[in-house]
């Protein structure tokens, strides 16, 4: 049979999940990652990476509403999918993730900008004419209300929802790990450390996108980038991601000395199959390079453009490298037989429904959608217009 | 009270999520399948249009109600426990209607080796030969009988 | 308003014949059928299988199989020696056609036909995120095609591989232990093309069915009996080779 080596079940040689099914935790991922930096500002006080805060916000924003695409499209019945809203069956993680991102969407990220933003909507809907105004208007809620006293629950509120968001969004990221995890058909994918790898992972990728971001509009922008900002966002990568690759070092460790029934078969299969995407592209370029540059930032005392420099290179391969993990987890768990005997080949389309073209328009999708945000909810004070008794930026 | 008056904002808020909320109700009472939840989390009418398929192998008792000759002649010989739908293929068309479909006939040369021609993953003790040594190209029914095969036993054509 | 006696004669036998009815739940093409007095199985004896592969073509006759896909298939083992761990499979089109001649005549060769086990604690059901796979009550697992999404949570859960989609459909498909046949006193396809009655349908609830005395007198296994899915298809004479 062509692209199967050895034996598979018959019904095996085709790949379940595509490329779009790695594209959604990737997705999802960014979003977790970018609201747990928020939340470093606004729940630990971290007062360094505040300049990233609505930034954070709204990036989490523009790929959560983006996440649930992959999935449609790949559905056999995308018209049926409001059924899990209907009739979630209560044991599948599944399903119960619908409501896990729903919570996570309304509950946490919209509520929170508005009520960062609140102040800003009211200002904005007093300020702007046509159809701006109206779309402002309706986000007020009809309250145009900004006593001191309505600022002061705002923030509180504010600060509550950041408080419930934490969990929220390891509850968001790690149910999409115990979707794979819980999988018992499937060694490659079933281990505990399944959530806790796909979050640490997701944090990861996250600070990752929201440091680069941030560079980016500055540059764009002609702004001067808030160096202290930014080494404390790149210190807090360079953690995370000594967390992160500790875990995924102790699954590897693990698997090699237990070395159960069916680690030859996926050992083979990572040696070969996986060899480009996972020991190159994931662990070598993904992470031990952007490790080791953003430990060179910490232990040497280089410019503010090397520094720069380093960043922006340790962001984007960090990127790619959790792209890469996604990829291994999804792809890599179906190239081999669950009888361990043998191995199929991903045949990925090009123009098709879940073809590469597909994912990569997704995957612009939530920048075009930032753009958007950032031109309704500006994330820079100066930018807010109206008579702003103060030029603090918003609370 | 003013405490009241400056959180009204957040009293809107909670309205539309309430209000959300009950057209979720209301809209799910109408879209939910009347049978759904019968025995367990699944459409109960799910089994009985799932058991409605249409049949296409009639079964060896349909066809021992009919052909009754060549019952007695099989079942005397080593195919007694062969269906004839085993050989003849899915005949319910055939039985509910027999006068206007009728099943093709069989060639021997490609239907026998199916299950005779000489494979090390077959039982020993069944009966396998090769057939390129065995009958030199020619089908089987010149020499075997197929309701009745064994040669020594009077099934010899 | 007031129940009188009368009310509740004509309400009381209506009441029984609809409690009668959501019992059996009666396809209304087998109405002596009643779900609850059945819990399907079925029994497969190595030593007998013949790797015809009648089974395969009788499943794709009956059920309008779509070709590469299989709801039931023939896998051909040959173990060299002692090497339990390193048997050599193939399934050529799932042995729809037979089996070409073995290259390797040495060593342990025989046949193992695979379907879907019907388990009882099926993880496939389990992950089903709306309900459109389910255990029936007689113990048929199922797929409702007209609910199912084609998310393929279950493909990937199924231990076995077992499952696929129909493309034809978009929805998840497999084995039904032609639960058409057998829900009006036939047997399943595949049973009743098999020439060597290797492969035989049977109901755990009928005291009388032959299962129960084999049970006790043969040694039987369920395959990956380590997935602890209550796998209902019993394998008579299964090599420890078999994957």
């Amino acid at each position: 049979m062509p692209g199967v080596e050895g034996f598979m079940y018959p019904n095996e040689v085709e790949l379940q999940w595509s490329v779009l099914i790695v594209l959604y935790p990737f997705l999802t991922g960014l979003v977790a990652g970018a609201f747990i930096l928020a939340s470093l500002e606004r729940v630990f006080n971290v007062q360094a990476v505040k300049p990233t805060y609505r930034l954070a916000l709204l990036t989490a924003l523009s790929f959560l509403l983006v996440a649930p695409l992959p999935l449609q499209l790949h559905l056999g019945h995308p018209e049926r999918s409001y059924e899990m809203y209907l009739t979630p069956h209560r044991s599948s993680a599944m399903a119960m993730f619908g409501f896990v991102y729903l919570w996570y969407l309304m509950a946490v990220l919209v509520l929170e900008i508005w009520l960062d933003y609140r102040r800003d909507i009211v200002l904005m809907s007093q300020s702007n004419t046509g159809f701006r105004r109206w779309i402002y208007r309706i986000l007020t809620l009809g309250s145009s209300n900004l006593s001191e006293h309505a600022l002061h629950v705002d923030e509180r509120a504010g600060w509550l929802i950041t408080l419930i968001g934490i969990p929220s969004a390891f509850l968001l990221h790690g149910y999409v790990g115990f979707i794979f995890g819980s999988v018992k058909a499937n060694p490659w994918w079933s281990t505990p450390m399944m959530p806790v790898v796909f979050l640490f992972s997701a944090m990861v990728s996250g600070i990752a996108v929201v440091m680069l971001l941030y560079m980016l509009m500055m540059w764009l922008r002609r702004q001067p980038i808030d160096m202290r900002c930014v080494d404390t966002v790149a210190r807090y990568l360079f953690y995370t991601f000594i967390i992160d690759f500790s875990l995924e070092m102790l699954d590897l460790v693990h698997r090699i000395y237990e070395s159960d029934e069916s680690f030859r078969s996926l050992d083979f299969m990572v040696h070969t199959k996986l060899y480009v995407s996972h020991i190159v592209v994931q662990i070598i370029l993904g992470t031990l390079t952007p490790i080791g540059i953003l430990a060179l930032t910490q232990v040497l005392k280089l410019s503010e453009m090397g520094r720069k420099r380093i960043y922006v290179l340790a962001g984007c391969l960090t990127l790619i490298g959790i792209f890469a993990m996604r990829w291994n987890v999804v792809i890599g768990g179906q190239l081999f037989s669950k009888s361990f005997l043998g191995y199929t080949t991903y045949k990925m389309g090009l123009v098709a429904r879940e073809g590469l073209l597909v994912a990569i328009v997704l995957t612009l999708l939530p920048f075009v959608i930032l753009w958007v945000l950032v031109k309704l909810l500006p994330p820079w004070p100066e930018r807010v217009s109206g008579p702003v008794p103060e030029a603090a930026p918003a609370p | 009270m003013s405490t009241f008056k400056d959180a009204s904002h957040l009293f809107r808020l909670a309205a539309v999520f309430v209000a959300g909320f009950l057209v979720f109700l209301i809209v799910r009472g109408f879209l939910v399948p009347k049978s759904f939840g019968q025995y367990g989390h699944y459409r109960g009418n799910a089994m009985a249009e799932i058991a409605a398929q249409p049949i296409n192998f009639a079964g060896h008792q349909t066809c021992e109600s009919c052909h009754t000759d060549v019952l007695e002649k099989k079942k005397v010989g080593r195919h007694a426990r062969v269906n004839c739908e085993a050989c003849h293929g899915p005949l319910a068309k055939h039985a509910d209607d027999p006068t206007s479909v009728s099943p093709e006939k069989l060639d021997t040369a490609v239907l026998c080796v199916h299950c005779h021609e000489a494979n090390p993953a077959k039982p020993r003790g069944f009966p396998q030969v090769v057939s390129a040594d065995h009958s030199t190209g020619l089908p089987c029914d010149t020499c075997h009988q197929p309701h009745s095969p064994a040669i020594s036993t009077g099934g010899a054509k | 308003m007031n129940i009188t006696r009368r009310h509740l004669l004509l309400l009381l036998p209506a009441a029984a014949v609809a409690w009668e009815h959501v019992l059996a739940g009666t396809p209304e093409s087998s109405p002596n059928y009643r779900m609850t007095e059945h819990w399907w199985s079925m029994l497969i004896d190595i030593p007998k299988c013949i790797g015809c592969g009648n089974c395969v073509r009788a499943c794709q006759a009956e059920n309008n199989v779509p070709d590469g896909y299989f709801r039931t298939w023939v896998e051909r083992y040959h173990v060299s020696d002692w090497d339990l761990e390193n048997p050599q499979v193939d399934s050529p089109d799932g042995g729809k056609k037979g089996f070409p001649p073995s290259k390797d005549e040495s060593g342990k060769n025989f046949f193992v036909p695979k379907l879907c086990n019907h388990c009882a604690e099926s993880p496939c059901t389990q992950v089903c995120p709306v309900g459109a796979t389910f255990v029936s009550p007689d113990g048929v697992v199922l797929v409702d095609k007209t609910y199912c999404l084609g998310c393929r949570y279950c493909v990937q859960a199924c231990p076995y591989g077992c499952r696929f989609i129909n493309p034809k459909t978009n929805t998840a498909e497999k084995c039904t232990l032609c639960y058409h046949r057998i829900t009006k006193g036939l047997t399943t396809a595949c049973c009743e093309s098999c020439p060597t009655g290797a492969r035989q349908l049977a109901d755990l609830k009928d005291p009388s069915d032959p299962i129960h005395e084999f049970l006790k007198t043969h040694s039987v296994q369920v395959l990956k009996p380590y997935m602890a899915t209550r796998a209902k298809v019993y394998y008579n004479g299964l090599d420890g080779s078999v994957r």
